[in-house]
């Protein structure tokens, strides 16, 4: 099925600070996705709620591809989403464009 | 070919880790269908009492969560009970009237707890402890009730009866016998665990037959069989369970006390199995989840044509979730005329020691105070080793280790999490681990009661060999190898001034690092270099990064500086402003006396705080927090001195200092100690004509008593002392630990002398005022910078519908 994504300007890249998470808010509802460049300049986007009990995670610590929740310190992949072991549970991941120097955020309709 | 299907009755620890061993072994062979009667995914039994004493939460005691069913294929009926078993045509069927087929079915129902059938036994306040519901019983019981009796000095009730004095109940310990734990402990054991419970609270009720629970609608008291009563908000039972065993009967399988198995844990119909507290096996049935592990990868091999010898029994181990209690025994705990024993009993330190003999032969043991054996012990039983092994002291770190060769790969380590021997050496190997926190943090091994620490330290010893003695230093994570004092040493020799040159330089295993070294590594950097160092946000916690207190829900907690306590009308006033212009969730008196508004958006920090134009109360800082004060000389009484003077002096001399840890700091007047100096890590009493300066000490998770640093005479003396010792500490311990586990480290004595070299003294305060020199108020700051405004405070907001 092709899915329908709304290309949406979210930031300036030389804006975005290195390692520090930036909240993005989506529409009325609660949908809140974090967007990260990391130090290596790939800027990724994830679900901003912790698959544990719903840290926010553009505040935690950033380290290579993952982030550490600043609750109770669950590290997640900025990559796939994926919390590290032992714990188990997954964020949404968003694919993310940078064009010139503005960055996309490309979500459903 | 179509897929076998596997029918689970009971969602609970033993049923879930027999269906995981069976994915493990047949990942795809099998479709699967779970019943349980819990309106909840597995979750871990054992926490309960952890989640009563406050140590943890029900949401995080969850084992397997929803999704784990969903990626394994595994349809969870969740609330849902079988009610019928037809073996004939093979099928169940449910309280909702669903009906499923079965190839195999698995019986996984596990135990009831057991009640007295006592009169009274249906009101209300009366439970079990067995399950979440009772768990959140109790604890809304202990929200509006003071007085809680527990029936039963077992494992359980103690447990159940630690919880609920956590939980600010008066609790009474019935018991039957004259002795606490008498099936686990043996008399001197049961009586020095009922003396140590004592003084944490407990009061016992021994040799009392319980008769009655009296009361309206709910209970109200508990009366004996000796005519005697007791007053009672909540009665807890636990006395014991038995095992779940009416559906089993009612379809025509074989039952004695408990579902009786052989040792592939098949019942006596065909296609039928039982596991878990529901199952006899050879007449036992087991109340522990190590067994119960055992039996579910034996039951698995079989359901997957494995062949294998099957589950041969098991011998019990006890451990008590009590803290400050430490109680093991295993198999045998009482001597009759064929065993002899060895015994140590130390009743000045607390500490017992039974191992009994059985022909030479170690065949159980009791431990109380001191139980680091444990898991050694319960090893030597099982492959009933000679006592000689046990007793070679000089061997014994080496017999530690033959002890680990010769354990099976399949050995559960960890009874709790049921971690196997070859799951921690594979993971050892595969990901390099070096130090029992990351095996922890690796394998779950040693997460839930932790009885199975010194075992899997030994393995990690057995495992990475010559390396293991160079990793036992504590490092400052898993990151690097070199601990906090070679970091410092590094970064002095070599000049290093950034994190990220740190862990080049020093070779750390993750580029980046990691939650724990980082935010360390920015603030030995900085204590190092306070002129020089430019502090790292990114490598700060969330709330000293954003100056604010993060909540649950992601809003935030604000708290302006109130010197000493002291306020004025107009602060107050600009406080209410600002908490009505911002829809300020809650303003609440914290207490360290001064004012918390609470659930303030992120982006409503910056204004709020220009508004308030008050200073940053740093109520998020691993640094100075408040200097609390009395009322002091010029109102009250008692009062010798200007309390609120002196703290307020000290509270502007030190705001803004970064340490460690956070640091608190109190000023009374007098003896009485108002301002609660004895719990600070700096807690200054002025007596007529001195000061007495206590230190190191902590009202927090391990409450610690200060000790009396020094007495001086003048207020500049006051100051310049604390300004010394807080400069050491800040130089010399961990990143967080507060005052109270580095002064335990030292020694007190260490650092009165220490500081009463005038050099030393002198230069401790020298680097205290230069590192005081460059603070800035952390709000001001922030709204200095555009920069910080935009990078930290503002989010994206995007409308609804947008293109
Ligand atoms: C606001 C306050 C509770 C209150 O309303 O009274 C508070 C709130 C928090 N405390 Fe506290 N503590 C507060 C006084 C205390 C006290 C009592 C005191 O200071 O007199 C203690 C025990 C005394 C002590 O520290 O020795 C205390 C011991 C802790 C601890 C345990 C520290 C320890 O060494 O064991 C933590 C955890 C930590 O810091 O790692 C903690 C952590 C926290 C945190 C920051 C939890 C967190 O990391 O999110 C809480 C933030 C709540 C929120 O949602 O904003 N809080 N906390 C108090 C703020 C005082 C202030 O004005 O700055
Ligand atoms: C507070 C507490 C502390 C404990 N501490 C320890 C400890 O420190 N160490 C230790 O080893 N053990 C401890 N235990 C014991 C351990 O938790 C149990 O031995 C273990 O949970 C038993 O597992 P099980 O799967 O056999 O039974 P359970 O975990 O009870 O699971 C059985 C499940 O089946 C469900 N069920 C029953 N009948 C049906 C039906 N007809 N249809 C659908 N579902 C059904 C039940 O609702 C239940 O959820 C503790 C227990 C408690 C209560
Ligand atoms: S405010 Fe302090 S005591 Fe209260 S819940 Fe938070 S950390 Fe615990
Ligand atoms: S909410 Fe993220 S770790 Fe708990």
């Amino acid at each position: 099925m092709e899915q329908l994504l709304n290309r949406i300007c979210v930031a300036k890249f030389d804006e975005l600070p290195e390692n520090l998470g930036r909240r993005v808010h989506v529409g009325e509802g609660n949908l809140e996705i974090a967007i990260f460049k990391l130090a290596n300049g790939n800027i990724k986007a994830i679900e901003n709620r912790c698959p544990h009990k719903g840290g926010v995670l553009s505040e935690g610590i950033v380290s290579g591809e993952l982030v550490f929740c600043p609750m109770h310190d669950w590290k997640i992949s900025t990559c796939d989403g994926k919390a590290q072991g032992p714990d188990i549970g997954c964020v949404k991941t968003y694919k993310v464009e940078v064009e010139d120097n503005d960055v996309y955020l490309l979500i459903e309709k | 070919m179509k897929k076998q299907k596997i029918v689970l009755i009971g969602n609970g620890m033993a049923g879930i880790r027999a269906v995981e061993e069976i994915l493990k072994l047949a990942p795809n062979r099998f479709k699967i269908t779970v019943f349980g009667s819990e309106p909840y995914p597995n979750y871990n039994r054992i926490q309960l009492s952890k989640v009563l004493q406050g140590d943890t939460e029900v949401a995080d005691i969850t084992l397997n969560t929803w999704e784990w069913y969903e990626e394994n294929g595994i349809l969870l009926y969740p609330g849902e009970t079988v009610i019928e078993i037809d073996t004939d045509n093979q099928i169940v069927s449910t309280d909702k009237k669903r009906q499923v087929k079965y190839d195999k079915l698995i019986m996984a129902t596990g135990s009831d707890p057991f009640m007295l059938p006592l009169p009274g036994i249906d009101k209300e306040g009366v439970t079990a402890f067995r399950n979440i519901k009772d768990c959140e019983l109790m604890i809304s019981a202990s929200e509006n009730y003071k007085k809680a009796v527990v029936i039963g000095g077992g494992l359980l009730g103690l447990e159940a009866a630690r919880g609920l004095l956590n939980l600010g109940m008066q609790v009474d310990v019935v018991h039957l016998s004259d002795c606490l734990m008498e099936r686990q402990l043996d008399k001197t054991a049961g009586k020095m665990l009922q003396k140590e419970l004592e003084n944490q609270g407990m009061n016992f009720l021994l040799e009392k037959q319980s008769a009655e629970i009296t009361g309206l609608d709910r209970v109200e008291g508990l009366k004996f069989k000796d005519g005697e009563e007791v007053k009672a908000d909540l009665v807890v039972m636990a006395v014991g369970i038995k095992p779940n065993v009416t559906l089993a009967n009612e379809s025509g399988i074989q039952v004695n006390r408990g579902i009786i198995v052989n040792d592939y844990l098949e019942t006596t119909v065909p296609n039928v199995f039982a596991v878990g507290e529901c199952a006899e096996h050879r007449e036992m049935v087991y109340g522990l989840v190590a067994p119960l592990y055992q039996q579910g990868l034996e039951m698995a091999k079989r359901i997957c044509g494995i062949d294998s010898e099957g589950y041969q029994g098991s011998v019990l181990s006890t451990q008590l979730k009590v803290s400050g209690v430490d109680v093991f025994s295993a198999g045998e705990i009482n001597e009759d005329e064929d065993t002899k024993s060895v015994r140590v009993f130390d009743d000045w330190l607390g500490v017992y020691k039974k191992v009994l003999v059985k022909e030479g032969k170690i065949t159980g043991a009791v431990l109380f105070g001191d139980t680091q054996d444990g898991t050694r012990l319960l090893s030597l039983i099982n492959k009933k080793a000679a006592i000689e092994e046990y007793m070679d002291n000089a061997r014994s770190e080496e017999t530690g280790l033959d002890l680990i060769a010769s354990m099976p790969d399949e050995e559960i380590i960890c009874g709790c999490n049921g971690v196997t021997k070859c799951s921690i050496v594979e993971a050892i190997n595969t990901q390099g681990l070096t130090t029992f926190e990351q095996v922890k943090g690796c394998t779950n091994a040693s997460r839930s009661c932790g009885g199975c620490r010194s075992l899997v330290t030994d393995l990690l010893a057995y495992t990475v060999g010559d390396a293991f003695e160079q990793n036992q230093k504590e490092s400052i994570c898993g990151c690097t190898t070199l601990s906090k004092d070679e970091v410092i040493e590094e970064i002095k020799d070599k000049g290093l001034s950034h994190t990220r040159e740190v862990m080049h330089v020093l070779g750390w295993k993750s580029e980046e690092g990691c939650s724990k070294c980082r935010p360390a590594l920015n603030y030995y950097l900085g204590m190092l270099n306070p002129l020089e160092y430019k502090d790292e946000k990114e490598s700060r916690y969330v709330n000293e990064r954003l100056r604010a207190n993060i909540q649950k829900d992601g809003t935030y907690g604000v708290v302006p500086r109130m010197y000493g306590g002291v306020t004025n009308s107009t602060d107050l006033r600009k406080i209410a402003d600002v908490a009505d212009k911002y829809d300020v969730k809650l303003i609440k008196v914290t207490g360290g006396q001064r004012i918390d508004l609470l659930g303030v958006k992120k982006e409503d920090l910056p204004s709020i705080w220009a508004e308030l134009d008050m200073p940053s109360g740093a109520a998020y800082s691993k640094g100075l927090r408040t200097v609390k004060t009395c009322v002091g000389a010029d109102f009250c009484r008692f009062g010798t001195s200007d309390s609120i003077g002196l703290g307020t002096k000290m509270e502007k001399k030190f705001e803004g200092m970064n340490a460690p840890h956070k640091v608190k700091m109190s000023v009374s007047a007098c003896p009485r100690n108002c301002a609660e100096g004895g719990i600070k890590d700096v807690g200054v009493i002025g007596l007529d004509g001195e000061y007495e300066i206590y230190v190191g000490g902590n009202a927090g998770t391990h409450m610690r008593q200060a000790d009396l640093l020094a007495k001086v005479k003048t207020e500049e003396e006051v100051i310049e002392m604390t300004a010394a010792f807080l400069q050491y500490y800040r130089e010399t311990a961990n990143y967080l630990d507060r005052t109270s586990v580095w002064v335990e480290r030292l020694g007190i004595e260490h650092i009165q002398t220490y500081l009463s070299d005038e050099k030393m003294f002198k230069e401790l305060n020298q680097r205290m005022d230069e590192s005081l020199s460059i603070v800035q108020d952390g709000w001001k700051e922030v709204l200095e910078s555009e920069t910080m405004v935009r990078d930290l405070y503002q989010n994206v907001n995007i409308p609804a519908g947008s293109n």
